[in-house]
């Protein structure tokens, strides 16, 4: 097992805070912008982005939580998918949604949650930011926003992690071997 | 924690934390009721069958609902239109079933322990929907949803179960899932209709119906059924509507939030008085509501159980 | 042709001999029982039983053969087979058959069928009334002269008391017992034991005052009438208590109860298995206690199999409506050695109650192993464990709620009138 670190913790506060000003600059504004977080960092990513984008635009942004695991193409090869609340506390009708998650590759994370989302409405734009694109998609899906990007081979493992679940914040490459 | 089980054929075969599972499941399940598109693809291209041989419309309607919402394919058969008129037994239309390849079965019987037989012939999933005075597993857990939803807990509450103890199912099953937590658990009904031995399984019985729910914080109310087997169990409809029919009055007696469940359909009139039927303590109409989420969520982990 | 059999521990609960001996019969005849017998000859085959029981074979005074009428669940040919598997060398068979044994030509069918097929004694129970309706009674002795040995409306109870005492008063005549199914009717409308087993199946349930109020009255009745009766397949606590205190005023009563009775409890239904769904019902942990201690007091006189054979379907649905029974032949005995395992009884006082006892009812000169009397014989090993499976059963009736238990105790060997009539394949003779 070898460890690299892609991001450390200063990287990733500076990584989120960059994705904040695209966001607002990529939108010219923030007035029909609503985030929502991919269950679980993705929730935590969203709420740093929210922190960032309110502090920066002084406004309050919505903030929603979604559990795709319902949609997933997969759910019943998981082991025992265990289910959580999704928490939408706005219309979805007309926003723009930003879909928030950690590490992008596949592509099915967020199919699902396009179609979770539009399940519940019809968002006039759907975008995407995550923290890490990995590469390797298996969907035409590609992020709008991404922290960094860092084509895997397929025996590396990058994991992203967040002081608010695993005690710091940073972006490892794990090579199993 | 981890769904293992194939079947849902009584709540005695759950744990406390299975029992919760359903539950926390269940409320992620709840908000897709209350959508514009009220559907999710989880189930698409599984089958799940109704197989009712009593009537019923609520809870068949329900499991239905339930399964159409998690995009499952619905497929209803009732004791009038399948081959058990014609004298088939349950054991061959099993395994009929079976070689249609369902994914979950629903069966509703009229004798206890039918379920269990259906789900030694089937590799599928079974869920008891009631059979006889048995169980009936998924109104008990959405009893308890209702419960834990209104009152915020399952413990410390007295919940007080008034009427036909001795043949009701959903008297049963309630009882042995509420038995899992720390609540008194009270039965009401006339001592006709209260099955011995109760006291062992950690009940209180009373009589009175007065006494009964004096600081109750939930009551259920039970459809009574006058007579089985020849045997009369209460001299008439009427006195047993004196005696044990819930009234506006009787509720004073009751916590200031006491909330008034029934599993439907209701004797108005008879255990029931339409103004606590009505009336602001009345969660009836929330149960219905509770039961779509509660089977969403009983498919979704007989589908998903870990093998 | 005779048969020597050497070296087993030979138990005769009539003379209370016990002692490693060898037993020498003749044609049908037992001839001798000596220390050391040397019959050597070509017509003398010699049967090594040390390490092994010799015993009179055993009397089953209540069994279901089923013949005529439901042979697609048992024939007298089978069910004999299964019998003397089970050790048994004699059996009473029951009356509701289709047609219901209530004339001689049944009895006389019955008794030609055993003559041709049967592998064991047979003797047929006759019916206490007509078609077992509980209205006239059927003609007794006509019945007793073509060979009934009891008589009883097994199945039900006979409800009318008037139509009873005159039963009673009628079987006077001919001094055969009147075998007592106990359950009052109308409180029978279950299929399994009231009590918190049945508080959490919800199946219907039967109280087990069902049994005890009849067993007062068919007492009560036959103490008025001064006739005998037996009281079958008692199966609750409350009946041995009445059955022990009313002993001691009328001395013609005796009762029997069943190994199931004393094997399982109402627990065993809660699973919805119809092969535990029996008439009477499987009762409490306390009433099984009970039942112990009336056999060990000797207030239960008899241990019977209420062999009741019944074919695949009558079981394959649903509870309530499978039919009531348990096919027991081929597990009785091994069960109620496990009373000898646990202490409850020794070994000859078992064979008592297998034997001289049920003789003793039925008036048979059988259930003894002494000099000059008929060779019927059983050797079995109490210790030799084994795995109950239904499938190898001889009876045509697989339905046992025994299926896949370890018992320990085996029949190794069967002798019916001098000869052998079933050997167990690990037995060498």
């Amino acid at each position: 097992m070898e460890n690299r670190v892609l991001l450390d913790n200063k990287a990733v506060e500076r990584t989120i805070n960059r994705i904040a000003h695209e966001i607002i600059e990529k939108n010219k504004g923030v007035e029909k912008l609503r985030l929502i977080g991919i269950r679980t960092r993705g929730v935590h990513l969203a709420q740093r982005l929210k922190q960032k984008i309110e502090e920066i635009e002084h406004i309050s942004l919505p903030l929603g939580v979604l559990d795709i695991t319902m949609y997933r193409d997969d759910v019943f090869k998981l082991k025992s998918p265990g289910l959580k609340k999704t928490e939408i506390p706005f219309d979805v009708n007309n926003i723009t949604a930003i879909l928030v998650d950690d590490v992008m590759q596949t592509g099915r994370t967020t199919r699902a949650a396009i179609d979770a989302i539009m399940d519940l409405g019809r968002p006039k734009r759907i975008q995407l930011a995550v923290l890490v694109d990995r590469g390797d998609r298996e969907l035409p899906i590609h992020p709008d926003y991404a922290g960094i990007v860092h084509s895997a081979h397929p025996e590396e493992n990058v994991l992203v992690r967040l002081s608010e679940v695993d005690n710091r914040d940073e972006v490892v490459v794990v090579t199993s071997s | 924690m981890n769904w293992t089980k194939k079947d849902l054929l009584g709540i005695t075969e759950l744990s406390k934390e299975e029992i919760l599972f359903v539950l926390d499941t269940a409320e992620s399940f709840k908000e897709i009721s209350q959508r514009d598109i009220k559907k999710v693809p989880t189930l698409r291209g599984k089958t799940v069958i109704t197989l009712f041989y009593e009537p019923s419309t609520r809870t068949r309607t329900s499991f239905e609902i339930a399964a159409k919402r998690l995009s499952a394919d619905t497929i209803n058969i009732s004791a009038s239109t399948s081959s058990y008129v014609k004298g088939e037994t349950l054991k061959d239309t099993a395994k009929n079933l079976e070689a249609m390849n369902p994914d979950v079965t629903i069966i509703r019987h009229s004798m206890p322990g039918a379920p269990h037989m259906l789900a030694r012939i089937l590799d599928s999933s079974v869920v008891n929907g009631g059979d006889g005075a048995h169980e009936h597993p998924t109104q008990a857990l959405l009893d308890a949803y209702t419960i834990r939803e209104k009152k915020g807990t399952i413990d410390g509450l007295k919940i007080v179960i008034v009427g036909d103890i001795i043949h009701s199912r959903v008297a049963r099953s309630n009882i042995f899932t509420l038995r899992n937590f720390d609540s008194e658990i009270v039965c009401c009904g006339p001592p006709t209709m209260l099955p011995p031995h109760m006291e062992e399984l950690g009940i209180k019985v009373e009589y009175n119906l007065k006494k009964a729910i004096h600081n109750a914080d939930v009551i259920m109310m039970l459809r009574i059924q006058k007579e089985r087997g020849g045997v009369s169990y209460i001299p008439s409809v009427k006195e047993y509507s004196a005696f044990f029919g819930l009234t506006g009055e009787h509720i004073m007696n009751a916590k200031k939030d006491v909330i008034i469940m029934h599993p439907g359909p209701m004797n108005r009139g008879v255990e029931i008085m339409d103004d606590v039927a009505d009336g602001p303590y009345s969660v009836i109409l929330e149960q219905v509501e509770n039961g779509v989420a509660v089977r969403m969520a009983i498919l979704y982990l007989l589908l998903g159980r870990e093998k | 042709m005779s048969i020597l059999i050497r070296n087993g521990r030979v138990i005769d609960p009539k003379s209370g001999l016990d002692e490693v001996i060898d037993v020498f019969v003749n044609g049908n005849t037992i001839e001798k029982i000596d220390k050391h017998i040397r019959k050597t000859g070509s017509d003398v085959r010699s049967i090594d039983a040390s390490g092994h029981i010799v015993a009179p074979g055993l009397i089953d005074t209540h069994a279901h053969l089923r013949e005529p009428g439901y042979e697609w669940k048992e024939t007298i040919r089978t069910g004999t087979m299964a019998a003397t598997k089970g050790g048994f060398t004699s059996v009473v068979c029951m009356a509701n058959t289709n047609p219901v044994n209530d004339n001689k030509s049944v009895t006389d069918y019955i008794i030609q069928k055993a003559r041709s097929e049967a592998l064991c004694r047979v003797f047929p129970c006759g019916a206490i009334t007509k078609g077992l309706k509980g209205e006239e009674l059927s003609d007794m002795g006509e019945l007793y002269e073509s060979g009934i040995v009891a008589i009883s409306d097994d199945g039900k109870s006979v409800k009318n008391s008037a139509v009873l005492l005159k039963a009673f008063e009628y079987s006077r005549l001919f001094g055969i017992p009147v075998i007592s199914h106990c359950e009052d009717e109308d409180l029978s409308r279950g299929y399994v034991h009231e009590g918190r087993a049945s508080l959490l199946s919800g199946l219907d349930a039967v109280p087990a005052i069902a049994e005890e109020l009849i067993v007062s009255r068919d007492i009560a009745i036959a103490k008025y009438a001064n006739a005998p009766v037996h009281l079958t397949h008692i199966s609750s606590g409350g009946s041995v208590n009445i059955i022990q205190h009313a002993k001691k005023s009328h001395k013609k009563i005796t009762c029997d109860t069943c190994c199931h009775y004393f094997s399982l409890t109402d627990e065993a239904t809660l699973g919805f298995d119809t092969s535990t769904k029996v008439n009477p019902p499987l009762r409490s942990k306390e009433d099984v206690e009970a039942i112990k201690e009336g056999l060990r007091n000797n207030t239960i006189d008899i241990i019977a199999t209420d062999h009741a054979p019944h074919e695949g379907t009558s079981k394959d649905v649903e509870f309530d409506i499978a039919s009531f029974g348990i096919s027991g032949f081929e597990t009785a005995f091994a069960l109620s050695l496990a009373l000898v395992h646990e202490g409850v009884m020794t070994l000859p006082d078992l064979l008592r109650k297998f034997t001289v006892n049920p003789a003793k009812l039925l008036k048979l000169p059988y259930g003894q192993l002494a000099p000059g009397k008929v060779a019927d014989i059983i050797i079995f090993n109490p210790d030799v464990e084994w795995k109950v499976d239904r499938n190898s059963f001889l009876s045509r009736g697989k339905n046992s709620p025994f299926h896949g238990w370890v018992l320990k105790g085996k029949n190794l060997l069967t002798l019916v009138d001098g000869k052998i009539v079933y050997r167990d394949k690990s037995f060498k003779a």
